[in-house]
């Protein structure tokens, strides 16, 4: 496992503490079909990760596994501290108003609070009285990851939150995200499509296939990053060719 | 009639059609009245040129008239008291065994496993057939009337919520996990409120044979309701009164059900809005 050049915002107590989660030879089997195989990985603690893949290479039966939320994946996986999940789909329950959906077992003192500052946070105060069926694509995709940052979880998988918004509150959320992430450091999974957004905000970018990692690059480039950083410029081309794409068939 | 029919389950579908039809015509309603009014004033033309004679039905004036004294003399509105009780005592016991039972086979495995296939066993039953039964059982008072129209009502109550239950997203069940939410918290947050829309099918369905277990067994024995009086009146010839009868039932009916659909609208609010964008 390639180590990590840490961030400027890392802290140094981080690097003493553990891996929030650790991933050794997982398999997962739909049938004859075996969509992850014997994959290992090591998310350290405030660690931010990208992972990449085609559809359908199996990126979110990962996070499902890493979620808890599959008992028939095998081999060894282990996650120490609390989980929030945002899942590919918004997954709102239609019969709660959005600001009850962000408070949905939220375990602390002040929920309504943190769920007005969450919604604040995404651009969604107006919305939070409303019925999560009345919601737009990307305004239910936002409340879906308020419901998961609200939590400050050790580990927050987040598989491809940013898919239905616009290029410009996709900056904004970028934005967020990253503040978030500084301030709470969890630990983070970020399923995406989009290299860029992989670079722009990850430490470490995987590329899931066949069903293992198989690729892995650290990003260096100190936060904010520009997307015309040289560094990330030959990344990019390989990430790409990973990927099994031309760098001019994109951009 | 067939049990079959009432009580399969119908998938809840995200808007009852009714309603669509009335908004597409908002100012022309009254055309759908044209035909109904025709068709009585024939009638009552048959009848008073005796095309229709009395001995077959009654003219719809008279059928008017009798309606008055029979409301003025306390006849109707005690028939009515009576009929309207058992329906209530029926309805609730049925709606408690049927949706407790659905609750039970619904969330769990066992409970499915000992629920279910009784359930659907009884269910092939002509439940009207029973009541030859349920008169050597219970003898010709209150008994055998109400537990027909609890039996009628505990099926459809059953299958619908069982169903409703069993079809609540998966993926809301998984949100409610990663949220930590307990058995107990998933059940009253998800499970529950995902089975309404059915399960107020199912109630919708359930009053409507509770009607007609009602009527049924207000046929055989009764000595007061509107089964009673409409029995009676046949004896007199009297088809004025039993179409009066007839009538009540079918109010009753459309009342209850405009009373399921309040509570539809009100329970669903969170369908409502979004369907009426
Ligand atoms: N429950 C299931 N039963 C059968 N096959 C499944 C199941 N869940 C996932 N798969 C299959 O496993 C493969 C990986 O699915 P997964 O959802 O993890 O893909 P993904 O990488 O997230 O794709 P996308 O980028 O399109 O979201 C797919 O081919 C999918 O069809
Ligand atoms: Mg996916």
């Amino acid at each position: 496992m390639a180590t990590r050049v840490p961030g400027p915002l890392t802290r140094p107590s981080e690097a003493a503490t553990g891996p929030v989660a650790t991933v050794d030879g997982l398999t997962r089997r739909f049938g004859e079909r075996t969509v992850l195989d014997r994959l290992d990985l090591e998310i350290g603690r405030g660690e931010f990760i990208a992972l990449l893949g085609r559809s359908g290479s199996g990126k979110s039966t990962l996070l499902r596994a890493l979620a808890g939320l599959d008992s028939e994946a095998e081999g060894g996986l282990s996650v120490t501290g609390s989980v929030a999940v945002a899942f590919q789909e918004p997954r709102l329950v239609p019969w709660k108003r959005v600001h009850a959906n962000i408070t949905l077992g939220l375990a602390v003192p002040d929920p309504k609070e943190k769920a007005d500052a969450a919604l604040a946070e995404v651009g969604l105060t107006e919305r939070a009285g409303a019925w999560p069926l009345t919601l737009s694509g990307g305004e239910a995709q936002r409340a879906s990851l308020a419901r998961a940052l609200v939590r400050e979880p050790d580990l927050l998988l987040l598989d491809e939150p940013f898919s239905a918004l616009d290029a410009l509150t996709r900056i904004t959320i970028h934005q967020l995200v990253l503040q978030l992430w500084s301030v709470h450091r969890p630990a983070v999974l970020l399923v995406t499509h989009d290299v860029d957004e992989a670079l722009l905000l990850a430490d470490r970018v995987l590329v899931l296939d066949r069903g293992r990692i198989a690729h892995e690059s650290d990003v260096p480039a100190p936060r904010p990053r520009h997307r015309d950083h040289p560094d990330l410029t030959s990344l990019r081309t390989t990430l790409l060719a990973a990927l099994g794409v031309s760098p001019e068939g994109t951009t | 009639m067939s049990v079959l029919e009432l009580d399969t389950p119908v998938r809840a579908e995200p808007h009852p059609g009714a309603r669509i039809r009335r908004r597409r015509l908002p100012g022309k309603a009254w055309q759908r009245w044209i035909s109904p009014l025709v068709l009585v004033l024939a009638w009552q033309i048959a009848s008073t040129t005796g095309l229709l004679p009395t001995r077959l039905l009654a003219a719809p004036s008279t059928i008017a008239a009798t309606a008055v004294d029979l409301v003025q003399a306390g006849t109707l509105p005690t028939a009515i008291a009576v009929s309207l009780q058992r329906v209530l005592i029926g309805f609730t016991a049925g709606a408690i065994a049927g949706v407790g039972l659905a609750l039970v086979a619904g969330l769990s495995r066992k409970g499915e496993n000992a629920v279910d296939p009784i359930m659907q066993m009884l269910r092939a039953l002509p439940f009207f057939g029973l009541i030859p039964l349920f008169i050597l059982w219970f003898g010709i008072g209150e008994a055998p009337k109400v537990l027909l129209v609890a039996l009628a009502v505990s099926f459809p109550l059953y299958l619908n919520t069982f169903a409703g239950i069993r079809g609540v997203d998966g993926k809301l069940a998984e949100v409610a996990r990663t949220v930590g939410l307990g058995r107990t918290q998933l059940i009253r947050h998800i499970v529950l409120p995902g089975a309404l829309p059915q399960t107020l099918v199912g109630l919708r369905q359930s009053l409507g044979v509770a009607w007609l277990a009602l009527i049924v067994a207000e046929q055989v024995n009764a000595n007061a309701g509107l089964g009673y009086m409409i029995n009676d009146a046949r004896e007199f010839l009297r088809t004025d009164v039993i179409v009066v009868g007839l009538l009540v039932y079918s109010a009753l009916g459309l009342l209850t059900d405009a009373l399921v659909r309040l509570l539809e609208r009100r329970a669903l609010t969170w369908r409502r809005e979004f369907l009426a964008r």
